[in-house]
C-alpha cells in the first residue's frame, strides 16, 4: 500500500479530480495548503503588484494498493500539468510514501481490502 | 439652500418688507419655497431620502445573497456583478436613463426623452408636485435601475465573463429597463394609462422582477449550464452571508415599496404594512412546504420564502390590505417552490433561481393582486371609467401588462446576447470557469484558506 500525496495548482483541481474519477479512483482527500516552491506569483493589492510570501496550493491525498500506484500517478501527471505537455514551474509535485496500515473504521477491516 | 435664497432677497428689499420678512423668518412660519414657488414637503423629502438609501442597501444585500450561494472560487466575481452595476447604471442613469424613463414619449412611446433630463442638468432646482426635489426622485428611481440588471446575474452565475457582463447590463438597462419603466411609470406610458386606472405595478413587479427574471431565464438557456451541472453537486460556499444578505434585502425593501408611494403618509404606511406581512407569510409558507416535502427546514428555504413574498407584494403594495398581502406571500411561496422543483426536473441551469423567484414571484404577484384590491381603489377606478370597473377588467389589464413585459424582455435579451456574443465571448472559457471567476477575471481570492467546495 502506498500513500500518494500530490501538491497541485488550485486551478487544476477540477481537471485532476475529474480525471481521477474517470480512472476509477474515487477515494481522495483534498485540502487547501500553502507553501514555497520554485514558483513566483504576483497578485494585485490596491493596484500594487505584490509577491505573496506563501503560495496557495491544493493537496490531494490518495491511499492506494500497489496495482493502482502507476495509474494514479500518470493520471495526476497528465491532468495537473499546464501549458499542454510542456508544463510550467509551479505545476506541483507528487510524493509517494509507504503506507503501513489501513483500517476501515466501520468494520475494523485491515490492509488492502480496506482501501 | 432655500433659506439662503430667502436671505438674499432680504438684502434687496425695502425696510418695511425687511422687517416683515425677518419677523416671519424668526417666528419660523416661513415655508421653504423653490424658485417656481412649489412647497418642499420636508417630511416627504426626508422619507424619500431614507428610501433612496434603503434601496441602495439592497444591492450589497443582493451581492451577499448571491455571493454566499456560489462556490468559493466565484464569490468575489458574483459579488462584483452587483457592485459593478452600482457603478455602470448610476452613470448611465444620470446621462440618459432618467430621461428615457421619465421624459415625454418619443418613437411612438417606445421610451421617453426630455433634453432637460440629459445629465440631469435641467432639474437642478426643480421641486416636484409631491413636494420633493426632483433630484431625490431621480436618485430613488435610479436605484431601481441598478438592482434590476444585478438580479439577472443570478441566472448565469459562475460562468460569465466579467467584461461581457458589464456590456450586457449597460445595453440591457438602456434597451429593456428604460423602455419598460417608461411604459409602466411615466405619466404618458401606455401601460400607465391603460384601462380605468392603468396597470397596477406599485413598486416594480413587471418593471423590475418579471423583466429581470425572464431575461435571466433567456440568458441561462442561451448560455447553457455550468460545467458538471446538474450531475456534480454545486454547494453554496457560505450560507451565513446569504442569510445576512436576505435580511438586508428585507430591510431595504421597505424603501423599495413604501418609498414607491413618493410621499410620507397613508399610502406609505399601507405599502409598508403589506411588505412586512407578505415577507413573513412567504417565509413561513416556504418552510412549511419544505418541511412536508423534504423533511427539514432549511435556512436557504426561509430566505427564499422572504424573497418570494417580497417579490409578489412589490406590484401590489399600494393596493392590497394586510390579508391580501398574506395570501400573496402564501401563493408566491407555493408557485416559486414549484418553479424550482420544475427547474430541477427540466434541468436548465438558472443557477441562483433568478427566474424561479423573481420571474415566477413577480408574475404571481402582478396577476393575483387583482383578487385583493382594496375597495376604495376599485371605487376610484369605477368613477374613472364612468361607473363600471370589475376585478376581471383589471385582471385583463394585469395579464396584458405581464405578457407585454415577458415578451419584450425575452426578445430584447435574446437579441442583446446574440449580438454582443459576436463581439465578446459571453460565456467563460472552460479553463476560466474551472479556475473560478475570482481568479480569472479579478486576480483575487475571496477567502484565505477555506477548503474548496
Amino acid at each position: 500500500m502506498k500513500l500518494i500525496t500530490a501538491i497541485i495548482r488550485e486551478v487544476q483541481l477540477d481537471k485532476v479530480r475529474e480525471a481521477l474519477i474517470e480512472a476509477n479512483i474515487k477515494r481522495i482527500t483534498v485540502s487547501r495548503v500553502s507553501g514555497h516552491g520554485q514558483q513566483r506569483v504576483e497578485e494585485m493589492y490596491r493596484g500594487q503588484i505584490i509577491i505573496p510570501d506563501l503560495i496557495p496550493k491544493i493537496k490531494i491525498e490518495i491511499a492506494v494498493n500497489e496495482a493502482f500506484v502507476d495509474i494514479t500517478v500518470n493520471t495526476i501527471l497528465k491532468s495537473a500539468r499546464t501549458n499542454g505537455k510542456e508544463g510550467h514551474v509551479g505545476d506541483g509535485k507528487i510524493f509517494i510514501t509507504p503506507l503501513e496500515e489501513c483500517i476501515r473504521i466501520r468494520t475494523g477491516d485491515r490492509g488492502g481490502t480496506a482501501i | 439652500m432655500d433659506c439662503c435664497i430667502l436671505k438674499f432677497y432680504v438684502v434687496r428689499l425695502s425696510g418695511k418688507k425687511i422687517v416683515f420678512l425677518l419677523i416671519m423668518f424668526f417666528i419660523g412660519s416661513v415655508s421653504l419655497y423653490s424658485s417656481d414657488g412649489i412647497l418642499v414637503d420636508s417630511g416627504s423629502t426626508a422619507w424619500m431620502l431614507t428610501s433612496t438609501a434603503l434601496v441602495l442597501l439592497m444591492i450589497p444585500g443582493l451581492a451577499m445573497f448571491y455571493g454566499g450561494l456560489v462556490r468559493s472560487k466565484n464569490v468575489l466575481g458574483t459579488i462584483m456583478h452587483s457592485y459593478v452595476a452600482m457603478g455602470i447604471i448610476s452613470v448611465l442613469w444620470v446621462i440618459l436613463g432618467y430621461s428615457m424613463c421619465f421624459g415625454s414619449s418619443v418613437f411612438g412611446g417606445w421610451f421617453g426623452w426630455n433634453s432637460d433630463y440629459f445629465l440631469l442638468k435641467g432639474i437642478d432646482s426643480n421641486i416636484m408636485e409631491a413636494g420633493i426635489p426632483e433630484y431625490v426622485f431621480s436618485m430613488f428611481q435610479g436605484k431601481f435601475a441598478i438592482i434590476t440588471p444585478a438580479l439577472i446575474a443570478g441566472a448565469f452565475a459562475e460562468r460569465i465573463s466579467f467584461k461581457a457582463y458589464c456590456f450586457f447590463i449597460a445595453l440591457w438597462s438602456v434597451l429593456v429597463y428604460n423602455p419598460l419603466c417608461h411604459w409602466v411609470w411615466s405619466s404618458d406610458g401606455f401601460l400607465f394609462n391603460i384601462g380605468a386606472k392603468g396597470a397596477i405595478d406599485f413598486a416594480g413587479g413587471t418593471v423590475v422582477h418579471i423583466s429581470s427574471g425572464v431575461s435571466g431565464l433567456v440568458a441561462a438557456l442561451y448560455l447553457g449550464s455550468r460545467r458538471g451541472y446538474p450531475f456534480q453537486v454545486i454547494r453554496p460556499n457560505n450560507l451565513v452571508i446569504t442569510m445576512l444578505g436576505a435580511g438586508l434585502l428585507w430591510v431595504g425593501w421597505f424603501g423599495f415599496n413604501a418609498g414607491s408611494s413618493v410621499s410620507s403618509g397613508l399610502s406609505t404606511a399601507q405599502a409598508l404594512t403589506a411588505t412586512q406581512v407578505a415577507a413573513a407569510t412567504g417565509a413561513l409558507s416556504w418552510i412549511i412546504i419544505e418541511s412536508f416535502h423534504q423533511g427539514k427546514v432549511t435556512s436557504l428555504g426561509f430566505a427564499s420564502g422572504i424573497l418570494a413574498g417580497l417579490v409578489a407584494v412589490t406590484p401590489a403594495a399600494g393596493v392590497v390590505q394586510p390579508y391580501g398581502a398574506m395570501f400573496l406571500g402564501i401563493f408566491a411561496a407555493l408557485t416559486c417552490y414549484m418553479a424550482i422543483q420544475l427547474k430541477n426536473k427540466l434541468g436548465y441551469d438558472d443557477s441562483l433561481d433568478a427566474f424561479g423567484i423573481h420571474g415566477v414571484g413577480g408574475i404571481t404577484g402582478a396577476l393575483l393582486l387583482t383578487l385583493f384590491i382594496r375597495p376604495a381603489w376599485m371605487t376610484e377606478a369605477a368613477v374613472a371609467n364612468n361607473g363600471n370597473w370589475t376585478i376581471w377588467n383589471q385582471f385583463g389589464i394585469q395579464t396584458f401588462a405581464v405578457v407585454i413585459t415577458i415578451t419584450y424582455a425575452a426578445v430584447m435579451t435574446y437579441l442583446i446576447i446574440l449580438i454582443l456574443n459576436k463581439f465578446i465571448r459571453f460565456k467563460s472559457t472552460e479553463n476560466d470557469e474551472m479556475a473560478g471567476l475570482d481568479r480569472s477575471y479579478h486576480g483575487e481570492r475571496g477567502y484565505g484558506m477555506l477548503n474548496p467546495s
